[in-house]
């Protein structure tokens, strides 16, 4: 492999869908930033006590998950173990064969999307309808989400517009009061009709065993008021140890994801409908979904399982700005998808440990994140097991570095090649002794070699002390 | 590591001083000023011959053991117990806190975390190591200050742009966007040739648009690849190191 996946994405990107993906970054960590700094004196100390509340978690997941698990059974919820994606989708399956139903309607969940388990219930005869509007818009267009919070991110107005006019919602119009009216007519019908409801959960708080969600459009709403039966499918990190844990987190989750004080509909579930609740499912099932959690847990990157999902690293992340979502070929995209990602592979890692390599580690990432994941550290982790696995696609337009450490090691060889060096100022580009410098000059002038010049400049002051420095020399450009 | 436990400077200003491979073989005058500022502080400045490069390329390139042998020789070369100084915010975060990431299972983990406590970046260490937070001289320009992305969570940007901001006849330009990189990322610039570009671009966008007379950066690395964007493209831009500016603001001052 010559080249990174990333990078030959990035390249060949539609204009109009990078501009979409910028746009919508750009505005998202503008708003997450005033939002936060508006309102707090000092953000950072929030985030890194929203880390360690996570990281103690991580690290006590062996107590949190038996005690979540007797609360939820405690408050009338039927609890489920999915070791693998199959597991959990399987799981999902044996709830609606039991209740004879076939109409699922389903809120925005990431870990469904590691399960592809709308794909599979369809296989299954079963339709599982996306009501978040983002989502339902993927779904019609066969499409991937492109971001954690925003899925459609990559799409403008007329993209959707067009969308809608080829699945039969109404001639071409593009007015996004339209669009959202015509979803939600065509959805409106789907609630009434559906058996079961299928949601994620933003926390399971393991002291009450209360299921917290978080949306904006108040579909996950709809969704449990319309029927009978609720599925929540919930990777086994979400948990936090206490109720008051969630003031915390709470505020930074929205903040964060879209510069929101508190996202506009915040649910608690406790359990199934209480004889007392007019509607709501009579039953509620929690799925607790392991799919490689527990390797990455193993691994030294087990930080990145304080994650929640706020999509603030996309956001900043100037390589997610150039490239998109789609660019990294995973469901988690951006910083927080480079490491996740490859990692979720278990033994296939080798398959996309080039995506770590896709940042400049300007650190931007760890700079936005609620919960203060060092995000770099763990890339740079990933890129030491890349190569150690000898990864073919992390390897692409790599420096090989052999060479490289042995001069760098060795002071005579070091001076002399510092002086050879001049070299490259009489070599046009094509004829460059070093790919990556051909690389280089394929965007950018090299500057001109002056290796040796500074020595030489000491040297000259230490046998004349007190002469005048020379005059600052400018960079001679290189012929190319 | 806690950057406020670093090693500082005793009474005779003795300093080492960690030119970086990239002034060694392209920007020897950034090199020069950096000598030159750190002696008109009253700094007696060894450069400890055999040094060659901190070992960030191989780290961040994945290749961990390549990068430790060269940060071993490294640790050799600076052996000692004064302030080493750096005029790159990156090759003195590759000391604290890269090295330390790729020696956490090593023996000589302490030596490289010695050497760790002893390295400063340029500004850093005139503002926090020797307390000089204003800078004398005269430099008549509209300056933009790119924040190189090394600085984060360092105290090193913050220290350049107060002694910048302080020059009599400078301006420090606004520009926006200011905290997205600028693309290069050592071996990403290579190897992400593409997406490394964009980056370049979109930050020459912000910076033309703000009209400096001269870029300026505590990192080369950032220069090299920003100026040799806008070189490429045409339109050129003037790039100096801090050093440089702060050097040539003392000697427009007749101070050197
Ligand atoms: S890694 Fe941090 S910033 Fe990125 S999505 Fe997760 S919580 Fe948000």
């Amino acid at each position: 492999m010559k080249f990174q996946q990333i990078d030959q994405f990035a390249a060949h990107l539609r204009p109009s869908t990078r501009a979409a993906v910028y746009d919508g970054s750009k505005k998202g960590h503008e708003k997450r930033t005033q939002v936060l700094f508006d309102h707090y004196p000092d953000p950072d100390r929030l985030r890194q006590l929203a880390g360690e509340i996570k990281q103690h978690v991580i690290e006590n997941l062996d107590t949190y998950l038996p005690a979540i698990e007797a609360k939820l059974k405690a408050n009338g919820v039927i609890v489920h173990w999915a070791a693998t994606a199959e597991a959990a989708n399987e799981a999902v399956l044996a709830i609606m064969r039991a209740r004879n139903a076939t109409r699922m309607v389903k809120a925005k969940t990431m870990v469904s999307e590691e399960t592809e388990l709308a794909h599979f219930l369809e296989k299954n005869g079963v339709e599982c309808m996306e009501t978040d509007l983002g989502e339902f818009i993927v779904q019609i267009d066969h499409d991937h989400p492109s971001h954690i919070v925003k899925p459609i991110i990559h799409k403008n107005r007329r993209d959707i517009a067009t969308s809608f006019e080829k699945n039969g919602l109404g001639a071409y119009n593009d007015d996004p009061q339209t669009i959202t009216r015509r979803a939600r007519d065509f959805l409106r019908k789907k609630y009434l009709v559906a058996d079961v409801a299928l949601t994620g959960a933003n926390f399971l708080v393991a002291e009450s065993g209360r299921l917290v969600l978080v949306t904006n459009e108040g579909n996950s709403r709809f969704c449990l008021a319309a029927t009978r039966c609720h599925i929540a499918m919930v990777g086994i990190e979400k948990i936090l140890p206490r109720d008051r844990d969630l003031g915390l987190l709470l505020n930074l989750l929205g903040r964060s994801g879209t510069g929101q004080q508190l996202t506009v509909y915040t649910e608690f579930i406790t359990g199934p409908r209480a004889p007392a609740q007019p509607d709501g499912p009579d039953e509620m099932h929690v799925i607790l979904v392991d799919n490689g959690r527990t390797d990455v847990l193993a691994s030294d990157c087990r930080d990145i399982l304080r994650c929640i999902r706020c999509g603030a690293c996309l956001n900043v992340c100037p390589v997610y700005r150039q490239a998109s979502g789609h660019a990294y070929r995973s469901v988690y995209p951006g910083p927080v998808g480079a490491v996740l990602s490859p990692l979720l592979m278990g033994k296939d890692f080798p398959e996309k440990a080039d995506l770590p390599k896709a940042s400049s580690l300007c650190g931007a990432c760890n700079e936005v994140c609620p919960v203060d994941i060092p995000i770099p550290d763990l890339l740079l982790r990933l890129r030491e097991k890349g190569k150690r696995e000898h990864s073919a696609a992390a390897a692409a337009g790599t420096p090989p570095m052999g060479a490289w450490s042995l001069l760098a090691s060795q002071p005579t060889a070091w001076k002399a090649a510092l002086l050879g060096g001049r070299i490259i100022n009489y070599l046009p580009t094509k004829m460059l002794p070093i790919p990556a410098l051909r690389a280089w000059e394929g965007k950018r002038s090299l500057p001109a070699w002056r290796g040796g010049e500074f020595r030489h400049w000491l040297k000259g002051r230490a046998r004349s002390p007190g002469a005048p420095p020379p005059t600052s020399g400018g960079q001679s450009p290189r012929p190319s | 590591m806690n950057l406020a436990d670093r090693i500082r400077p005793d009474a005779g200003r003795r300093v080492q001083l960690m030119a970086t491979c990239l002034c060694d073989a392209f920007y020897d005058d950034a090199a020069r000023a950096t000598v030159e500022v750190l002696e008109h502080l009253g700094c007696t400045v060894e450069f400890p011959a055999a040094q060659t490069c901190c070992g960030q390329p191989a780290f961040n390139g994945g290749d961990w053991p390549a990068s430790r042998k060269v940060v071993r020789h490294t640790v050799e070369t600076f052996a000692g117990d004064c302030p080493v100084v750096v005029p790159s915010g990156s090759c003195a975060a590759m000391m604290f806190h890269g090295a330390l990431l790729e020696f956490e299972r090593e023996a000589d983990l302490p030596a490289v975390a010695a050497l760790g406590r002893r390295t400063w970046e340029l500004a850093d260490f005139i503002v926090h190591g020797l307390g000089v937070t204003t800078w004398p001289g005269r430099y008549d320009a509209r300056i933009a200050f790119h924040r190189s992305c090394h600085g984060r969570g360092t105290p090193s940007s913050a220290a350049a742009e107060q002694l910048l901001g302080s020059v009599a006849g400078l301006t420090l330009a606004p520009f926006g966007e200011g905290e997205q990189c600028c693309g290069f990322g050592g071996t990403f610039s290579v190897s992400f040739p593409n997406i490394s570009a964009g980056m370049g671009e979109l930050k020459l966008d912000h910076l033309r648009a703000a009209k400096p007379d001269v870029l300026v950066s505590g990192d080369m690395s950032c220069l090299m690849h920003l100026g040799g964007l806008a070189e490429k493209d045409g339109r050129p831009v003037k790039t100096q190191h801090l050093a440089q500016v702060l050097r040539d603001a003392l000697k427009n001052g007749g101070l050197i």
